[in-house]
């Protein structure tokens, strides 16, 4: 059954200027988000998630590709439009410290959000404190707070304080970039179980953009791999895990140091570190490190291929189910 | 060979004394690592960790920091009572360490190759300008950077690629104790397996024993011998990998392994610690994990709970660890 769709990103380029000539932050990249459904986005450093998670916000503006938000083609919306919409499509950070106004109490940043988007006004005095205290119960932070400071507070507080302000608009899509990176396990656990219970009962729409895996796994419908740009791979979280096709997302799999004594990965060491994004050579941007490497894999841009249904990857190797290829 | 006791560290403690208040960093830690043995130390941001290995190598920032009490016996010296001319012979000799900040170790106006004649120089004067060049050489081909890159100054260099020059300048000397606090955790994944890969190969070569400073349970439960987990300035739980991963003992212990998502298992909802590790300024008076304690008693506030042995080296700060037994 497939769930309403909320997002969809078709062809998404996003390309920096550099002084070394065109950066391909995002480079052709292609998806369908269903509405209360989570797709994560994984891919080591520098390979464009925060970059795709920005661009369909609009917060960069795309090179080139169409971004749809409820049927609704956003990528030409002009600034007022999308100040509206943006109410209900948010980001929350890695660095909520970062993010955070340093000189706003916890209620006056919450306040802030509410007023901004014109859901209460400032004269609703007594309303406006109410539902600040609804939405600090709601994620987890202590009354007590409601007059401290962001350097008052640890990491997982602030990232509560994040999570809430973009509560308080009640947006569809969220795109979390790193939430819980910074944070300590027993911390991220409570943070992750919050995010994931907001999601039953608001019905929310997640781009959860990690380096984590087990968290990604944790939580995501769907997963998408990354690398320098181009997503290489994506399937349904469980198909991912059991069935990685791409080198990379192989080798990606086989490096995560799992917490089990009696759990050893065959680690496929990959040789070298990603190359530059910078006016990339045309091919497989994961041909310098792959141990399949052949001639085909440096012509031209590799397809996406399904191989199995939902499970799509663009290596050489792998058949295309479509096409007569064994499944 | 690898079996004689290379460090005992006995009731180190440690405290920060700021304007705020006495920081409680270290609150009498006892452990021992055998030569070629790799120790994990596990623990929660603030937890103690780097004050423990900066402790062990008397590199505490002081003011506000004061070694307040115990020992640290290297092959079987007390060290703690050396001269600063002593100690200075024995950092980066005998006991070097890789820093928790690994960009900032790394100085950005010295070519790569300089900064590992240097680090050799001091502990070999009489080497020759040709000799030190070849060691260099042959150092940075151990950690597989190719020596056409010796004159290139650090920020050509990617995050790996500086993470294994420290790695380098570390072993550079051959200690028999390598600190490592964290060294991979600001690195990608597949980066860091060939960052641990290496770790490994060398420490083989090298029968050096190693202090491996980590959050990452994953990445301790692959690397390490035996694991300490330390909260709150104080080591809760020690024991061999097995002892920690199979047979966890005290409640921390259980729920941090709890709070991780399972890449082999399917779990719907975490299982997190609640609450925060207390404020070290302001300690409770009992057993420092009871309020986020599923277990706790009106006991458990009394007296900090005795490091006591359940089984041969496997031991535990918790007095209810019959109770916590029966109800998992
Ligand atoms: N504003 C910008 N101008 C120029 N280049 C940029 C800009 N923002 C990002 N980049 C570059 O685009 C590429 C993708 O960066 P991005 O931040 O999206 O990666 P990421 O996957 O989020 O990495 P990380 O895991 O480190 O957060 C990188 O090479 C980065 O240096
Ligand atoms: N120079 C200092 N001055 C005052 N307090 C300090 C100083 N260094 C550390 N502390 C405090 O001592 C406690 C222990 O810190 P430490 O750095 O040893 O923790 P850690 O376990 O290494 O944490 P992390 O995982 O964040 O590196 C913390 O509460 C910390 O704030
Ligand atoms: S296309 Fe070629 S280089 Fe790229 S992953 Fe597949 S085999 Fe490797
Ligand atoms: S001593 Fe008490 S509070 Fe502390 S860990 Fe054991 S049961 Fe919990
Ligand atoms: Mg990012
Ligand atoms: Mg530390």
């Amino acid at each position: 059954m497939m769930a309403e769709e909320l997002l969809r990103v078709e062809n998404l380029k996003k390309y920096f200027v550099t002084n070394s000539g065109l950066l391909h932050a995002v480079d052709d990249v292609s998806f369908s988000l269903g509405k209360g459904k989570t797709l994560g986005v994984v891919g080591e450093s520098g390979c464009g998630k925060s970059t795709l998670g920005r661009t369909i916000l609009r917060l960069h503006e795309p090179t080139s590709g169409k971004i749809f938000f409820k049927g609704q083609d956003i990528t030409d919306l002009d600034k007022k439009a999308m100040k509206e919409l943006r109410r209900n499509m948010q980001i929350i950070f890695q660095d909520p410290f970062a993010s955070l106004n340093p000189r706003m109490t916890v209620a006056q940043t919450i306040q802030e959000s509410l007023l901004i988007q014109g859901i209460f006004t400032k004269k609703d005095k007594a309303g406006l404190e109410k539902r600040v205290r609804e939405l600090m119960d709601l994620v987890g932070l202590s009354p007590r707070l409601i007059n401290s400071y962001p350097h008052e507070l640890d990491g997982g507080r602030r990232q509560r304080i994040g999570i809430a302000r973009v509560l308080a608009l009640n947006p569809e899509f969220i795109v979390c970039d790193e939430p819980v990176s910074a944070l300590d396990v027993s911390i991220q656990a409570q943070i992750l179980n919050l995010m994931q219970d907001l999601q039953d009962s608001f019905g929310f729409s997640y781009l959860f953009i990690t380096h984590d895996l087990s968290v990604v796994k944790h939580l995501s419908d769907e997963i998408m791999v990354m690398y320098l740009g181009k997503m290489v791979e994506k399937a349904k979280a469980k198909d991912l895990f059991r069935n990685p096709t791409h080198p990379y997302t192989q080798a990606l799999l086989s490096a995560i140091p799992v917490p089990d004594p009696d759990f050893r990965n065959d680690r496929i060491l990959l040789q070298g570190e990603i190359s530059s994004p910078i006016e990339p050579a045309p091919g497989c941007r994961f041909a310098a490190r792959c141990r399949f490497a052949c001639d085909k894999c440096k012509g031209g841009d590799i397809p996406l291929k399904e191989v199995e249904p939902g499970h799509f990857v663009a290596c050489v190797l792998s058949e295309d189910m479509n096409q007569g290829g064994s499944r | 060979m690898g079996s004689s006791e290379l460090i005992r560290v006995e009731d180190l403690e440690i405290h920060y004394e700021t304007d705020d208040g006495v920081v409680y960093a270290l609150n009498g830690v006892s452990l021992h690592v055998k030569e070629g043995e790799t120790l994990g130390l596990v623990g929660e941001t603030g937890a103690g960790k780097t004050t423990l290995a900066k402790g062990i190598l008397r590199l505490i920032p002081s003011p506000p920091g004061k070694i307040v009490g115990g020992k640290v016996f290297f092959e079987g010296e007390d060290i703690l009572s050396y001269s600063e001319t002593e100690m200075h012979k024995i950092r980066g000799n005998a006991i070097s360490m890789v820093f928790q900040d690994p960009m900032t170790s790394l100085n950005p106006v010295m070519t790569v190759g300089d900064q590992i004649a240097e680090v050799i120089a001091v502990h070999n004067p009489d080497l020759g300008k040709e000799e030190l060049r070849e060691r260099v050489i042959a150092i940075l081909a151990k950690v597989g950077i190719s020596s056409d890159r010796i004159d290139e100054y650090p920020h050509q260099f990617s995050g790996g690629m500086k993470q294994r020059v420290i790695i380098a300048i570390a072993l550079a000397c051959n200690p028999k104790l390598l600190l490592a606090d964290e060294p991979t955790t600001a690195l990608d994944v597949t980066i860091q397996a060939q960052v641990l890969d290496m770790i490994q190969t060398l420490k083989k070569e090298l029968n050096t024993a190693m202090i491996l400073i980590s959050h990452d349970l994953g990445v301790v439960a692959q690397t390490c011998d035996r694991v300490a987990i330390i909260y709150a300035g104080r080591i809760v739980e020690e024991g061999d990998l097995r002892d920690i991963f199979k047979n966890p003992r005290h409640p921390y212990t259980i729920g941090l392994l709890e709070s991780i998502p399972s890449l082999t298992k399917e779990t719907k909802r975490l299982n997190p610690i609640k609450g925060l590790m207390p404020d070290p300024t302001n300690l409770p008076p009992g057993c420092p994990f009871a309020p986020r304690c599923n277990y706790a008693c009106e006991e458990c506030s009394k007296a900090v709970p005795e490091l006591e042995e359940v089984n041969p080296g496997h031991l535990v700060r918790c007095i209810r660890i019959d109770s916590v037994e029966e109800v998992r």
